[in-house]
């Protein structure tokens, strides 16, 4: 085993850690800041707490840092030396700055924003930008080699960074690897709203993340129970939508992932998405047949406005509840084409009413116009008035 | 030393170095008075040929000597050959504590430095930035050098507080008379009119040209009738770094977010709809973005400003195209299409320091801008703003139009909160550069914060949803993030005066004391 770790990476925000195992002589401290003039004495107070607790007593560090925040300073260097040395316990658990209330199971959930898990800087203003969820993403945006770094980075980003009205949610790594139960040690603890649990193909994959849900949230009082969000992103997993969606009474959503889907059936990615048109109605099937939200895939060209409102108009049409976005200025045009239009809510209120109405007359058939007012249009009525009201398009009094 | 404190709370020497100086009173306090400067009285039959064949039968001709002041200006930007060209050759001839006056200078100036250390360059009056600023910051000028803005500049040189002894004027294009413009020829930048001053009241003029034209050469943003020499070199610039070819709005969500609330706050706050509007956003990633936003505003309004004033961009010519602004008042232009359009659309104007800036005029447009919007490196609970020195005390920008810019009747400051751990919003500003009566509002991607003086605009916005908040709460939260920054070290040597527009001193610069 190698004497030397390194931790981090280049970019603002963040810092390069490189950690020499030494026998004696103490800490070898060397800090490089560009905010050095300003911070340094505080990088240093930090860097050395963090080796103490973790009883690191002889080493060579040196610090390369572009501004990062103590959270993301800590979390490097426990990531560093953990590649050193074992460390028993859950390592240095920042406090946490942040409280939020658990996310509702049926909560809004048009946009979904992937955050890649070992890049802070871009987890420090994701909330801002109003994402009804943000993804912190251990999986396909982290390097096989960064994992164990970008695990501890999501802990930290977790209990220290306000991401605001958005939902938490972390995607796991699978369980069949080596990182996935690794992920859900680390991660549990601190609490997420949810988890997204990738290449889900069967029932199995439900339960076994559900199951160790079981235990770990026992063991560190997790507040709330924490929700599951399947990926789909393979045949197969299309094929078991149904029962993925109904294996565990904590999924609320199925969500689909056309890239990985696309290459396992053999077909291109078209710009029309023929190849999975099918599977998308399977997993907007599968999810409603088991009440929970279908969320669809997230549009790649992050240039192509156009083409996202068009694609996102799809969506709506196919039934999804919400679309996956891998960047801040896709948010607001999949929040607008979610929005429903100001003729569908009046329609909606006038719906619910006429209904009201005809529970005080005792009836039990209610009409608005010469129509008459079954269930399935009072449950829409009720969907469209609940988004309008989650946008701020309807007052707080407008009974549902 | 004895000091005084000014309007802002700064301690200013009551004189440096011989040199008396006025501390800063108020933005409007100075009522001008007094004469102007003038320049020599010269006679037409001794210009017939002004044509010389080289740089040095220039510097020959106009007899420069130890100390005197030899002045740039700065269109050709990060591409200017000229600066250093000139410099070089004067130092070659063994020339010595020479003051530098430039419009301002960028990072391809690093070879001053060396002439600083040497004793070539004295110190500076106008602008420095980047490696010549860290160079003063470390108290490598002789004496205390002086930061203007572009209207301060103009004012100093039309009032006698800078003589220029000799005035080398980079030209794109230009006859052998002195004629010149900046809008033709491969260097071609657009304006000239931070050299205007120069052209008026230096004792010597040179015209430096790589595109010389049969006269007339037209327009003439320069007067031959001013210049006492023209000569030809190879190049004046590199035609990359003069103006970049195409400006690009920036990509970063937090820039863009910020400039969103920017245009929202100049639409729900009405002051789009006082007509006439007009409006000043520079070249900066949020200013394009701005400008973006702010036109889909006026579009869905019908609105249609009186004038824009550039920087020039592709975005500010889409909008004149676009019927969206009915002229551009130019001060320089920032990609090609900015110089193309200057060239060709005669709603696009050439503007100098004079019409625009200059406070010691009979008005300048600069208070006539409704909305101006500027970047800053910090600024304080008083809303005092800092564009010279960054938090960790090193002079890094000159002043630029800043002061002069934020005379609009609303100037709305764009900054992130908190950029790679540095917060912009601190308790009191290192530098202060204009005093917090001159700023409006401050926008960041976490909030926006109205100066108390603009009850009125705070009366508009009540229904609004922006986030506007009192400028203590944005302390709070980048502080909150960022943790307690410490405090730069200073000796007690004044290195450089930051001069408001009017001529007083608004803050002293003190050399920096470099953490290891």
């Amino acid at each position: 085993m190698s004497n030397v770790a390194r931790a981090g990476t280049e970019i603002k925000s963040d810092l390069i850690v490189e950690i020499e195992r030494r026998d004696g002589g103490g800490i070898d401290l060397d800090v490089q800041s560009s905010v050095g003039a300003l911070f340094g004495g505080q990088i240093r107070r930090v860097v050395l707490a963090t080796l103490n607790e973790l009883g690191v007593k002889n080493a060579a560090v040196r610090i390369q840092d572009k501004g990062a925040l103590d959270w993301v300073i800590q979390a490097r260097v426990e990531a560093a030396v953990r590649r050193l040395w074992p460390v028993e316990g859950p390592g240095v658990v920042p406090e946490r700055k942040v409280r939020w209330e658990h996310a509702p199971k049926d909560r809004l959930r048009r946009t979904r924003l992937y955050l890649p898990g070992n890049n802070p800087d871009l987890m420090l203003n994701a909330g801002l930008f109003g994402p009804d969820a943000i993804i912190l993403d251990l999986e396909d945006s982290v390097a096989p080699s960064e994992k164990d770094a970008a695990r501890v980075l999501v802990r930290n980003a977790l209990l220290q960074v306000d991401f605001m009205a958005s939902e938490r949610i972390v995607r796991i790594n699978p369980m069949s690897t080596e990182f996935g139960p690794a992920d859900l040690e680390m991660i549990v603890p601190v609490s997420p709203d949810t988890l997204l649990i990738p290449k889900c193909e069967t029932v199995e994959d439900v339960t076994s993340v559900a199951e160790k849900l079981d235990e770990l949230e026992a063991a560190h009082n997790v507040p709330w129970r924490i929700h599951l969000m399947p990926l789909i992103e393979t045949a197969r997993g299309v094929w078991n939508a149904y029962d993925i969606a109904a294996a565990s009474d904590r999924v609320v959503a199925l969500a689909f992932g056309a890239e990985d889907f696309t290459a396992d059936i053999g077909a291109e990615r078209t710009p029309e998405g023929k190849e999975s048109f099918v599977a998308r109605s399977l997993i907007v099937l599968g999810a409603k047949a088991a009440r929970v939200q279908a969320i669809d895939t997230v549009y790649s060209d992050v240039q192509d406005m156009e083409g996202l409102i068009k694609s996102t108009e799809e969506s709506v049409a196919l039934g999804f509840d919400g679309k996956g976005v891998i960047h801040p200025s896709q948010i607001e045009p999949i929040h607008k084409v979610f929005t429903p239009s100001p003729e569908r809510i009046e329609y909606a209120k006038k719906v619910v009413a006429a209904l009201k109405e005809a529970e005080a007359r005792g009836s039990g058939v209610a009409t608005l116009g010469t129509k008459m007012i079954d269930a399935p249009i009072v449950a829409r009525a009720r969907k469209i008035l609940r988004l309008a009201k989650a946008m701020g398009l309807v007052s707080e009094e407008d009974d549902l | 030393m004895k000091m005084i404190e000014n309007a802002v709370g700064r301690l200013i020497p009551e004189e440096i170095e011989g040199r008396k100086l006025r501390p800063f009173a108020g933005v409007y306090a100075d009522k001008g008075g007094g004469r102007k400067a003038a320049p020599p009285i010269p006679a037409a039959s001794l210009y017939r040929n002004k044509l010389l064949k080289s740089l040095d039968e220039a510097i020959d001709a106009c007899e420069i000597k130890d100390g005197m002041t030899i002045s740039f200006h700065h269109h050709l930007r990060d591409g200017d050959y000229v600066v250093n060209m000139v410099m070089e050759r004067l130092a070659a001839r063994g020339l010595r504590d020479l003051v530098l006056a430039p419009s301002a200078l960028f990072p391809c100036h690093e070879p001053l430095v060396n002439l600083i250390e040497k004793g070539v360059i004295d110190h500076i009056e106008g602008s420095m930035n980047g490696p010549v600023g860290r160079a003063c910051s470390l108290g490598k000028m002789k004496h205390v050098s002086i930061l203007r803005s572009h209207g301060g500049r103009y004012r100093a040189i039309q009032d006698g507080d800078l003589h220029i002894d000799v005035a080398f004027i980079a030209a794109p294009c230009a006859d052998s008379h002195g004629n010149a413009n900046g809008v033709y020829g491969k260097s071609a930048c657009g304006p000239l009119g931070f050299a205007l001053a120069d052209s008026l009241y230096a004792d010597k003029v040179v015209v430096v040209t790589d595109n010389l034209v049969p006269f007339p050469c037209y327009p003439w943003s320069i007067e031959g009738g001013n210049v006492d020499y023209v000569v030809q070199v190879d190049s004046i610039g590199d035609p990359q770094r003069i103006v970049s070819g195409t400006t690009q709005i920036t990509r970063s969500p937090t820039r863009l977010l910020i400039a969103k609330y920017a245009a929202q706050l100049v639409y729900e706050s009405g002051l789009m709809h006082e007509e006439p509007f007009s409006f000043q956003a520079g070249a900066g990633g949020i200013s394009l973005a701005f400008i973006q936003y702010l036109a889909e505003y006026m579009e869905k309004d019908g609105i249609v400003a009186a004038f824009a004033r550039g920087g020039s961009t592709r975005f500010l010519v889409d909008m004149l195209r676009r019927g969206l602004t009915k002229y551009i008042l130019d001060g320089q232009s920032f990609d090609l299409v900015g110089v193309e359009s200057l060239r060709d659309d005669p709603r696009h104007i050439e503007t100098n320091p004079f019409v625009s800036y200059n406070y010691h005029t009979k008005g300048c447009f600069a208070s006539m801008v409704s909305v101006s919007v500027l970047g800053a490196t910090e600024v304080d609970l008083n809303f005092n703003v800092n564009v010279n020195t960054h938090s960790d005390g090193w002079l890094l920008h000159g002043i630029g139009g800043f002061t002069d810019a934020a005379d609009a009747q609303f100037t709305i400051i764009t900054a992130p909160l908190v950029r790679s751990r540095l917060p912009i919003i601190v308790d009191e500003v290192t530098t202060v550069t204009a005093p917090g009566e001159m700023i409006d509002a401050v926008v960041t991607e976490r909030g926006i914060a109205i100066n108390p003086r603009r009850q009125d605009i705070l009366d508009r916005l009540r229904r609004t949803d922006l986030p506007i908040v009192p400028i203590e709460k944005l302390y709070n939260i980048a502080h909150d993030l960022s943790g307690e920054p410490e405090k730069p070290e200073f000796t007690d040597r004044i290195v450089a005066l930051i001069e408001f527009r009017d001529g007083t001193v608004i803050d002293v610069v003190r050399q920096l004391v470099p953490k290891s």
